[in-house]
């Protein structure tokens, strides 16, 4: 034995050293970095779930819902750390699924995330309560609920309404929707992509503790979910539908606006789509088929597809001469058919001529010549400044979808383009609405629109808010020119001879022009007789009441032929249903 | 006479160190207090471990006294029935043994399972206490030998196969510890050192490749939790995090979240001391180190005061034995050691580890007591 007293003072320095490192590790791990421990405790006993908050719901404006928030079952298993006894062949049986998806769903999740694995989604209500009964024989296994859309309406105002769905792969990589939890619905298109933030509300959260087998043992803490702001439209869903219906399944596009202030109150394009297969989750093979429709579903026609307006644009070409001074309302020409320029020939669309025609013959009768004309007297650029005037070559900016700017030429702008000047010729296609001359079927409402109002071309409304309607242009017209130029408008209508008489209503008084879109420049006779896309595209702007407007509108018919044809009834069925929706038929009838 | 023949003195008796006796009790409370939080039902009833806990904490104080009552010297004459009757069980075990986690470690008798390698370890320290004792300092080759052969290597392999290497390279430890206490001839020691040092690399991968997989996971896992911490690393991360969380006061007695919600794993046995720390934080932290320390230094104390060398051996073995199984499983919850399976005496649940604890409780205070009876 050594020196007892020298080996056991060493022994007992040992044991104050262990002493000694204890302390300092319990110094580091509980006061150092105990706040870190203590958060990391909290974060694996407390599992913060969703509770998805409700959308707002749009109505239109009469406070009719187009939405209807509809619950969303997903069956989820919620990751086991321990990753034992989980019965996948049951499981495949509950959910009806092959064993194969349902491990590769599991093994595909990330080990460290404690976010529930989604194995099925959309389940309808049996299923739910299948699972419900069946619950407590697969320990993790739990239902989660979204809040999804219903569309009442169909594919009525789809590209207004739009629809929900949720985020795409390709968006989430690109960052959009950050910070909105996993697994939400969100607005994809129209209205419920433009206001998506106000609609979204903010989900809430249950704080649940849990333990380390991911059971749910108790709720500490619920901050509950704020619904999302309910929205009106200023849309009217039976002018709306009663638009649509009056289309008769051609193509084409509709846009209605309150001239006093830009709402809007139907925006039609055809063909539409059903948002309601968006909701559940559209399938591959229907997604395809809407992707290859040969009418483009998904174009909204009404900001995206721009034509040459044709007669409807001599509405502008009217009033610059008038404004400009160059002619005033008595002022004449003789049409006899064409007019000679050169080597090349203006015709008329009649052929035979109008004879002697004057400002309000040439409106009503939609006589080239006439037009030709004053178009020479104007020159192409002073045409040009009163169609900018009257919103036309300007994106709307409404957000809806990408806005096309349509075309209105100057001299210059064929210069900078072309490098060539800018020929009579086309002045005298311009001045009825041909050659370079392009709009959109927006754009047309906005024009009428301002015709009806005064001038003003307002910014279109989405919103039945009362909010001060904002102008993106505006003309300084002449009562006298004003006067004139409706006048005309009434007796396109109205008039006998006029070329919108389809769009004629007993109950209520219209004002109009049609338009045609040349897609090829034959003789009309024998474009009848082609098929339907060698046809011209059929326009028609209008407004009514004549007096005190209530509703200005465009109407948009693809090969839809002469606008009078075509155009002219869906005009009149659109005015109509709004007229009886918004209760001035009602008004009328009780007067009388 | 009874009296006469155990040898009890009324001196002894006198000299009873109730400190030495109320230290360990006191652990052995606060460690069922603890093991009842730590298992508290949250949803599921499990058996109740606090409950059988008490119940060996009975049977530990009356070894206790049994084991202080009489001479320790009788023990020099039993060390070699009660190191042979060691070896038995543990061989025992290794036939006959159910398995528990991986590891054949328990014997069943009748209701009762109990760890022979638990038992063992007293007889060890025992036997070589006399072996050392009867054995001139400083050490030659042959006894060093004979002690290597005998004392080390046959229970190490015998532990090796069960396995349970936390015991077996404690008792290595112990062993070791022993026999630089009594001295050993210094060119042996040189030479030792020597073979240690060039057979290092070798010896690291005969080791490497001998350790069973879980084993390896927790060497990684030592050097970095992080590598995987819902994997290998997750023990020894939930440990730091159930220490770290408890702050300076603790979150409170049955407050603690880890070890119920089952986030600590051997949230009751190897890994009590985190949920202890996690309720009663630094504070009563610092608090239970200080008894372990208090406890081991009277160990030695005892050793310093032992009448003669046996006394003195067996109480360093015992003092050191707990030294080495405090630094070795309070070091692991606070991720300063590799996760060996050994419990913290006292604290930890376990019925047999807790009755061998106590026995050398008794066995020191044994010591202390008949440090003034003169030898006859």
């Amino acid at each position: 034995m050594r020196d007892k007293r020298k080996t056991i003072t060493i022994l007992a320095y040992i044991s104050m050293a262990v002493f000694v490192v204890f302390l300092l590790r319990l110094w580091q791990l509980q006061i150092l970095k105990g706040s870190y421990y203590r958060r990391q405790s909290e974060k694996n006993r407390v599992r913060v779930f969703k509770i998805p908050a409700p959308r707002g719901i749009i109505f239109d404006r009469n406070g009719i819902p187009l939405v209807k928030n509809a619950p969303y079952f997903i069956a989820s298993l919620i990751p086991d750390l321990s990753k034992e006894g989980l019965d996948l062949k049951g499981l495949s049986r509950l959910l009806d699924m092959p064993v194969e998806e349902l491990s590769r769903k599991i093994s595909k999740h990330k080990k460290h995330v404690l976010e529930p694995i989604r194995l099925k989604e959309g389940l309808d209500f049996a299923e739910v309560a299948r699972i419900e009964a069946r619950r407590s024989d697969f320990p993790g296994l739990v239902v989660e609920t979204e809040i999804t859309r219903a569309y009442p309406f169909g594919s009525t105002g789809a590209h207004l309404i739009g629809y929900l769905s949720l985020p795409t792969e390709a968006q989430l990589r690109k960052g959009l929707f950050a910070g909105i939890p996993k697994g939400t619905f969100v607005g994809q298109w129209g209205v419920e992509a433009l206001y998506d933030k106000r609609l979204r509300g903010i989900p809430g959260k249950r704080f649940i503790e849990v333990d380390a087998l991911g059971r749910q043992l108790r709720t500490l803490k619920v901050v509950p979910p704020r619904k999302g702001e309910d929205l009106t439209l200023s849309v009217d869903i039976r002018t709306q539908k009663a638009a649509e219906e009056a289309f008769k399944g051609k193509a084409g596009a509709l846009m209605a606006l309150d001239p006093k202030d830009g709402e809007v109150l139907a925006l039609v394009s055809l063909p539409s789509f059903d948002p309601n297969l968006f909701v559940r989750g559209i399938s591959q093979k229907q997604w395809r088929r809407l992707q290859r429709h040969p009418g483009h579903p998904f174009l909204n026609r009404v900001f995206q597809s721009q034509y040459p307006p044709g007669s409807i644009f001599k509405i502008v070409t009217a009033i610059a001469a008038l404004e400009e001074g160059v002619v005033d309302e008595n002022f004449s020409v003789d049409c006899t058919g064409a007019v000679h320029v050169g080597i090349w020939k203006f015709s008329c669309w009649k052929g035979q001529g109008h004879g002697r025609t004057a400002l309000r013959k040439a409106m009503v009768e939609s006589c080239d010549v006439y037009f030709y004309e004053i178009g020479r007297l104007l020159g192409m650029d002073r045409i040009a400044k009163y169609a900018n005037a009257l919103g036309l070559g300007i994106a709307p900016g409404v957000g809806l979808s990408a806005e096309k700017t349509g075309l209105i030429p100057t001299t210059s702008w064929k210069l900078r383009k072309k490098g060539i000047p800018w020929y009579l010729g086309e002045t005298f296609n311009a001045a009825i609405g041909q050659g370079y001359v392009s709009v959109t079927p927006a754009q047309a409402a906005l024009m009428i629109s301002a015709i009806a109002n005064g001038g003003t071309v307002y910014r279109p409304e989405l919103l039945n808010a009362p909010v001060s309607p904002e102008p993106i242009a505006k003309l300084s017209l002449s009562r006298k020119t004003l006067r004139v130029i409706r006048d005309s408008l009434v007796g396109v209508v109205e008039d006998l001879k006029g070329t919108g008489g389809t769009a004629k209503s007993e109950i209520v008084g219209i004002a109009g022009k049609t338009g045609t879109a040349q897609v090829i420049k034959i003789p009309e006779s024998v474009k009848k007789k082609l098929a339907s896309k060698y046809r011209d595209h059929a326009w028609f702007v209008a407004y009514a009441p004549v007096k005190n407007p209530s509703i200005a509108l465009s109407v948009f018919v693809e090969h839809g032929g002469h606008g009078g044809e075509t155009a002219g009834p869906i005009a009149k069925a659109a005015i109509e249903a709004y007229m009886k929706s918004s209760g001035y038929y009602v008004e009328r009838q009780a007067e009388n | 006479m009874l009296r006469d023949r155990l040898k009890i003195s009324y001196q002894g008796i006198r000299n009873f160190d109730w400190l030495m006796f109320s230290i360990p009790l006191l652990l052995t409370l606060l460690g069922i207090m603890t093991i009842y939080s730590a298992t508290r039902s949250v949803l599921d009833t499990q058996p109740s471990f606090y409950v059988r806990q008490s119940i060996w904490l009975c049977l530990s104080v009356a070894a206790l006294f049994v084991s202080a009552s009489f001479d320790y010297r009788k023990l020099i004459n039993l060390a070699y029935h009660l190191y042979g009757a060691g070896l038995v069980l543990l061989f025992l075990t290794i036939m006959l043994g159910h398995t528990g986690m991986g590891a054949q470690r328990w014997l069943r008798v009748g209701p009762l399972s109990f760890q022979p390698s638990e038992l063992f370890r007293i007889a060890m320290i025992i036997v070589v206490a006399k072996y050392l004792s009867t054995k001139r300092s400083p050490l030659s080759v042959s006894p060093l030998a004979m002690l290597v052969f005998l004392f080390v290597l046959i229970p190490f392999c015998l532990l090796y196969r069960q396995p349970d290497l936390g015991t077996a390279i404690t008792l290595v430890g112990i062993v070791v510890l022993m026999v630089l206490v009594k001295g050993v001839q210094r060119r042996i020691l040189a030479s030792v050192l020597l073979v240690i040092v060039i057979s290092l690399p070798f010896a690291g991968n005969i080791l490497w490749e001998g350790l069973k997989e879980y084993q390896r996971n927790r060497l990684v896992a030592f050097i970095d939790p992080k590598v995987d911490p819902k994997g290998i690393g997750y023990q020894i991360e939930q440990s730091k995090i159930t220490i770290g969380s408890g702050k300076f006061f603790g979150k409170g007695y049955l407050r603690g979240t880890q070890g119920p919600f089952r986030f600590l794993p051997e949230k009751h046995t190897d890994f009590i001391f985190s949920v202890f720390s996690e309720e009663w934080g630094a504070v009563g932290s610092v608090f239970v180190i200080s008894l372990y320390i208090l406890l081991i230094i009277r160990g030695y104390e005892t050793a310093f005061y032992a009448k003669d060398e046996f006394g003195t051996l067996l109480s360093i073995g015992i003092s050191t034995m707990f030294l080495l199984y405090v630094f070795i499983n309070i070091g692991m919850t606070m991720g300063l050691m590799p996760v060996v399976g050994i419990p913290l005496p006292f604290f930890s649940y376990g019925g047999t580890a807790l009755l061998a604890n106590f026995i050398c409780v008794g066995l020191l205070i044994n010591v202390r007591m008949r440090r003034f009876i003169l030898f006859y």
